[in-house]
């Protein structure tokens, strides 16, 4: 006890004497700026930024990071005294374990609160890890819905789960497939055999029977999977109507271009939640193979004025503007607004504050900000298709941009 | 499920994986044949040559199987000096030692690779890599029935060098009786190099054949020592048709359970296999009795 005190105490001595000396120089420079700015407040930033889902990962380094400059650019957090954010930068290894390996060394260096998580297993452990600490803790993205019904108190999700969001989206398909004469019957899923995908096709297994559709097969597959040729036979053998493809990016690609290779064409493929299907990089790297993909999926509102200027942005610097970059955007938003409001940097302020948010100067098409156990109760999904080399929204109707195209036309 | 439309594709696609497996599994039946090891540096060897074709891709834009060429060499090279000076010299004539070499040689590789590159999984994206060619009505992918032609013309000349070179046959005697080769004036320690040097250009051959479909990361190789492993215990150790057959029905064998049992068990088959042979045949589909 006693070493421990008598080192902390040097410690301290010595952060005094810097402090002073930095003040001292301070003031002969610039007065004025260090009697007003607060002390930086550190905000963790994991993505997995590495292996398997190293692309999201870093796509949503960049709307977080980005996010981070432009409130610092304009002020940092105004209530304490213009403190700026100060990003502590976490790599995932897309792993649960390598999540919370970070978390623990975020808490370390002393973050104020941590953002993002993207794959819903790391989201899961990482936020659990953050709870022992009663860190706060932002999901980006994480869709599985026991993220938010754990009873933790120190985990909220402004994306949406995927019990809203299979909901959205089968209500949509039906829609669409009304309107095209119910053409479509049968059905095959082909997911990733993650808590994300896995959850989600659960959820389908027993919602799509109830609205008429027939599941003929579910199909998962691991991540990474680099050859979808036994999965595209399946499909082959079983012909279905639609195909509804669960996954992350570079097997969602690899899905609809092997489907493509292999001259296999559905009525229609509509994914949930697809990885590539509402990207842009996937759009322009292999058109041919995105063509008409509907996806109920993560979207910005494009009616939103500061969305567009985002994704000017985020051009500007030759990224493309995905679903990662304007989620985190908006999360680390989020959290200075909460900031703002708890006037303090303490976790237990910021977790009141994030409880009781009403924000509004997110960048998604979402209703009123209301946490309800730490879910956004405004969070909602959005129907994409791809039609040419862009991506139209199709649903909901106060967003939509283009009428769905509905069966595929033929090759 | 049973429809051919589908069974036949599945098999076919499990032909030509299945010819990727078996030129790994010849250099590791090689290098156990010749110098009676199991080179457990193999998967390591195989991440670096992927790695190697990736970057000459990625840097010069050389299309991988140009890449070949000039890599094979290389990594022949490069498996001569790490047996003729590092295995051999720190074996001092054991083979337990020899093991534990190649094992530490594997760990020091894959490390230095994920220093080097860290542990992100990457691909390269060839324009010809999703271009197909029709065999009845089964559409298969060019690279892999590229890779499937260039396996069968490497095993041949492979067994034209054993057959006929004298270096093959210096190799062969080395195999069969090492004593008896050094009385007659063969380096020994030579022998074994190029054995050694053989296996790792087969490695750079099976890596350029690899990149177009596959992704490379720092233990990318393992997943596919293991199936090697499997298909030299089941063509016999040493043996280099045993390889090839073996491999090529290793490849079915996994298109099959992939497609039967899903793709996240489609390898389970494989090892079901692997430990039936080891009962039911220890020395082999194809080895000699002991």
């Amino acid at each position: 006890m006693s070493r421990q005190s008598l080192s902390v105490n040097r410690r301290r001595f010595l952060q005094s004497t810097a402090l002073g000396a930095a003040a001292a120089a301070g003031v002969l420079q610039a007065p004025s700026v260090l009697r007003a700015q607060g002390a930086a407040v550190k905000v963790g930033i994991l993505h997995p930024v590495s292996g398997a889902l190293s692309y999201s990962g870093q796509q949503g380094r960049i709307g977080a990071t980005l996010a981070i400059e432009e409130i610092n650019a304009s002020g940092g957090i105004k209530a304490l005294r213009g403190a700026k954010l100060e990003a502590v930068l976490g790599d995932a290894q897309s792993t649960p374990e390598g999540g919370n390996a970070e978390v623990e060394k975020m808490n370390g260096a002393g973050v104020a609160a941590i953002v993002g998580g993207y794959a819903s297993g790391i989201c899961l452990a990482a936020s659990q890890t953050a709870a022992r600490y009663d860190l706060p803790y932002i999901v980006d993205v994480g869709v599985v819905d026991s993220i938010v019904s754990r009873g933790l108190k120190n985990t909220f999700r402004f994306g949406p789960g995927f019990g809203v969001i299979a909901k959205t989206a089968i209500d949509n398909l039906v829609t669409i497939n009304d309107q095209a004469n119910k053409t479509a019957k049968t059905v095959m899923i082909v997911h990733e055999d993650s808590a994300f995908g896995a959850g989600l096709a659960k959820l389908l297994n027993t919602q799509l029977p109830e609205r008429g559709f027939q599941v003929l097969e579910t199909i998962p597959h691991p991540t990474p999977t680099r050859d979808f040729n036994n999965v595209v036979l399946k499909i082959k053998a079983q012909n279905p109507d639609l195909v509804i493809p669960a996954n992350y990016y570079n097997e969602y690609v690899l899905l609809a271009r092997t489907m493509q290779q292999q001259k296999v064409r559905p009525k229609g493929i509509y994914s949930v939640l697809g990885g590539a299907a509402s990207s842009y990089k996937f759009v322009k790297e292999f058109p041919e193979a995105a063509q008409f993909i509907m996806d109920c999926n993560h979207w910005f509102d494009p009616k939103n004025a500061k969305a567009l200027e985002l994704k000017k942005k985020i051009e500007a610097k030759g990224e493309f503007y995905t679903y990662e970059v304007y989620m985190n955007y908006s999360c680390v938003l989020l959290l200075a607004d909460a900031l703002e409001r708890a006037a303090s940097a303490d976790r237990d302020k910021i977790i009141a504050a994030l409880e009781s948010s009403t924000f509004t100067g997110h960048v998604m098409p979402y209703g009123p900000t209301k946490f309800v156990n730490g879910q956004n109760q405004g969070a909602a999904p959005v129907n994409t298709q791809v039609v040419g080399n862009d991506i139209q929204v199709i649903f909901p109707a106060a967003f939509a941009s283009a009428k769905p195209v509905f069966p595929m036309p033929p090759a | 499920m049973l429809s051919p439309v589908i069974l036949v594709p599945a098999v076919l696609n499990g032909l030509m994986t299945g010819a990727i497996y078996a030129l790994i599994a010849l250099g590791l039946t090689l290098i156990y044949g010749v110098l009676h090891i199991i080179n457990f540096a193999h998967g390591a060897l195989l991440t670096a040559a992927m790695f190697a074709a990736f970057f000459t891709f990625h840097w010069f834009g050389i299309d991988p199987y140009i890449a070949a060429i000039g890599l094979t060499p290389i990594f022949f090279c490069l498996g001569y000096v790490l047996q003729r000076f590092i295995i051999g010299p720190a074996a001092h004539g054991e083979d337990r030692n020899i093991l534990l070499v190649t094992l530490g040689l594997a760990v020091v590789i894959e490390n230095a690779l994920l220093y080097g590159f860290r542990a992100d999984t990457r691909t390269i994206n060839l324009p010809y890599a999703f271009n197909v060619v029709e065999i009845g009505s089964a559409f298969l992918a060019v690279p892999r029935v590229i890779a499937f032609g260039v396996v069968i013309v490497v095993a041949l000349a492979l067994w034209l060098i054993m057959r006929w070179t004298d270096t093959g046959k210096a190799i062969r005697a080395v195999a069969q009786e090492k004593l008896g080769a050094e009385l007659s004036g063969i380096d020994v320690a030579h022998i074994y190099a190029v054995t050694f040097g053989l296996g790792t250009a087969c490695l750079a051959i099976a890596a350029c054949l690899l990149i177009p479909t596959y992704y490379v990361n720092p233990s990318a190789g393992n997943a596919f020592v293991l199936v090697a492993f499997t298909i030299v215990v089941l063509g016999g150790m040493g043996s280099v048709t045993g390889a090839l057959l073996g491999g090529l029905f290793v490849g079915v064998v996994e298109s099959l359970s992939g497609l039967y049992l899903g793709e996240s068990l489609g390898q389970i088959g494989i090892f079901v296999m692997f430990i039936l042979v080891l009962l039911f045949r220890p020395n082999g589909l194809f080895g000699e009795h002991a």
